[in-house]
């Protein structure tokens, strides 16, 4: 969304060269989610309408509370609301307040094709720079929460930004700031870290044995992470994946094989110039010609008697 | 050079005008597509007025293209029904790219590395049109799965790849046999070029009865 300095980017995507890298102490942030402590309110989306400006379009009911239905080019946070019943026989509610997921090893970033379009800042944020953005859609298949979402308006691809403008100002992301159970927090992720390694032990007491914290190594952990009350099941929180990963389908049609067809076609048309010039142009010549009208001619007395 | 007046009609007016446009299509289809594939061609979509146009663009090339490979298939399927020309041709493969052309058998209006082009077209440019489609996000981005869209992606660019293969081959295969660009942008070859490459379609044309393979009919 928002376009920092340069320097800051760590990552940048479709680009040959390495983005400058000089700001190499700056700390990892880290939004923190204690599932355990929303009550689905749906603050944290309202001020996400309200400071990024977003106002989706009103929807239709569902029958469900998640409202909108779903993220969107202006929805970049929504409170996913799941009905669990768990081995007592027991309703849990179990709401998970949704959106990007900033991972350190950004699926998005490594499927766009447009140079720039995709940063992630030195603090860790992924940050899609929107004037580059051309609304291909790769973004979509890179990433492994199913969160980017291409306007129909404007054909750019749209996502949470973790307030990348407010956090370069030392503020706090939107949602942080509204929540009112103080179930969202923000910080170094290491001290993200520390928090939540704190609660964990607190719910455990409580009986959530398998309490623990979201923060998958498949995509080399995440700068929004989760406190779940059932971290041996993510999918239990509106599909949370249990092992996300960057397709491999992405990962072989944006790995080796992107250089090495680009290579081979170029091998191919430098071995059509070497052909040339060692075998060289098949011409025809005169004899050919000659033996053509030959035959041409052979045919003629044959058809005239 | 003026057609002379013993030249044999190889491609008809219909036959260049669907090939230059089909042509025409397919270069820009690569070099959008190449924009979005690799970076270090990302400048390629300058000239289609930027990233997002050359986004726009590129699925309207190939539909139209689409359009105008029917009308390829439709007029050239015949002339590359394979044969068994075809294998002894393939077997002295190395003489071809060698030009050593004494040690090639004679062959019909098309080789065995022609039909190739051809039916290499008239598999992929399908499958490119069909994984095109599921991957066009402007019209159906939401028509699929995202898991679909990335194996349409993947198969895309690797068919996309061969294809690109298959053209690099097609047009310097052209420049190497002299005066074949002329038969296509021109309509016309020389007797001597239908002789030497050709020989039995130029035997057709002719309607020459001797000599030592079968006897061709009068077109």
């Amino acid at each position: 969304m928002s376009d920092l300095q340069s320097q800051d980017y760590v990552r940048r995507s479709a680009s040959t060269m390495t983005p400058p890298a000089a700001r190499n102490v700056e700390d990892q942030v880290a939004k923190l989610i204690d599932v355990s402590r929303c009550i689905g309110c749906k603050a944290c989306q309202s001020a996400c309408m309200e400071w990024n400006n977003l106002r989706p379009e009103i929807g239709h009911f569902e029958g469900s509370y998640e409202n909108p239905n779903d993220l969107g080019p202006s929805v970049w946070t929504l409170m996913k609301f799941a009905e669990y019943e768990n081995e007592q026989g027991n309703l849990e509610w179990l709401i998970r307040k949704d959106g990007c997921m900033h991972c350190e090893d950004p699926g998005c970033l490594k499927a766009c094709p447009a140079p720039g379009a995709i940063v992630q800042y030195a603090n860790g944020i992924v940050d899609f720079i929107s004037d580059k953005c051309i609304g291909c859609g790769y973004c979509v298949k890179g990433c492994p929460f199913n969160i980017p979402r291409i306007s129909k308006t404007d054909h750019k691809s749209y996502k949470c930004t973790l307030c990348s403008d407010r956090v370069t100002v030392g503020l706090e992301p939107a949602c942080v700031k509204a929540c009112p159970t103080g179930a969202i927090m923000f910080g170094s992720k290491v001290d993200m870290q520390h928090q939540a390694a704190e609660r964990i032990v607190d719910l455990k007491e409580r009986g959530f044995a398998k309490a623990g914290l979201y923060d998958p190594p498949e995509v080399q952990g995440t700068h929004v992470m989760y406190v779940l009350h059932h971290a041996d099941k993510p999918s239990l929180y509106s599909s949370l994946p249990d092992k996300p990963h960057i397709s491999y389908l992405v990962q072989a049609w944006k790995g080796l094989y992107k250089p090495l067809a680009v290579a081979a076609v170029a091998l191919a048309a430098l071995a059509g110039f070497f052909h040339w010039i060692t075998i060289g142009p098949n011409d025809t010549t005169e004899e050919d010609e000659a033996e053509a009208n030959n035959e041409i001619r052979e045919t003629e007395e044959e058809q005239v008697p | 050079m003026t057609r002379p007046a013993n030249a044999i009609t190889r491609y008809t007016t219909v036959n260049r005008i669907n090939h230059w446009i089909n042509a025409i299509l397919f270069v820009m289809l690569v070099i959008s597509g190449l924009s979005m594939f690799h970076p270090i061609l990302f400048w390629f979509s300058e000239l289609f007025g930027g990233g997002q146009w050359t986004r726009a663009a590129h699925p309207w090339f190939g539909v139209c293209m689409v359009v105008s490979w029917i009308g390829m298939f439709i007029q050239f399927w015949r002339h590359n029904l394979p044969n068994r020309d075809d294998v002894e041709w393939s077997k002295s493969i190395v003489h071809v790219v060698a030009n050593d052309d004494e040690k090639v058998p004679p062959i019909g209006r098309n080789n065995a590395g022609q039909k190739l082009v051809f039916w290499s077209m008239a598999l992929l440019i399908p499958i490119l049109f069909v994984t095109g489609l599921l991957i066009w996000e402007v019209y159906f981005g939401k028509a699929t799965s995202i898991e679909t869209q990335r194996v349409a992606v993947l198969i895309h660019s690797l068919c996309a790849f061969a294809a690109i293969l298959v053209l690099v081959t097609h047009i310097y295969a052209g420049i190497w046999i002299r005066h074949s660009v002329r038969s296509m942008t021109q309509g016309w070859v020389t007797p001597g070029w239908a002789w030497h490459h050709h020989r039995k379609w130029f035997r057709q044309v002719i309607g020459y009865r001797r000599g030592d393979d079968t006897p061709g009919k009068h077109p």
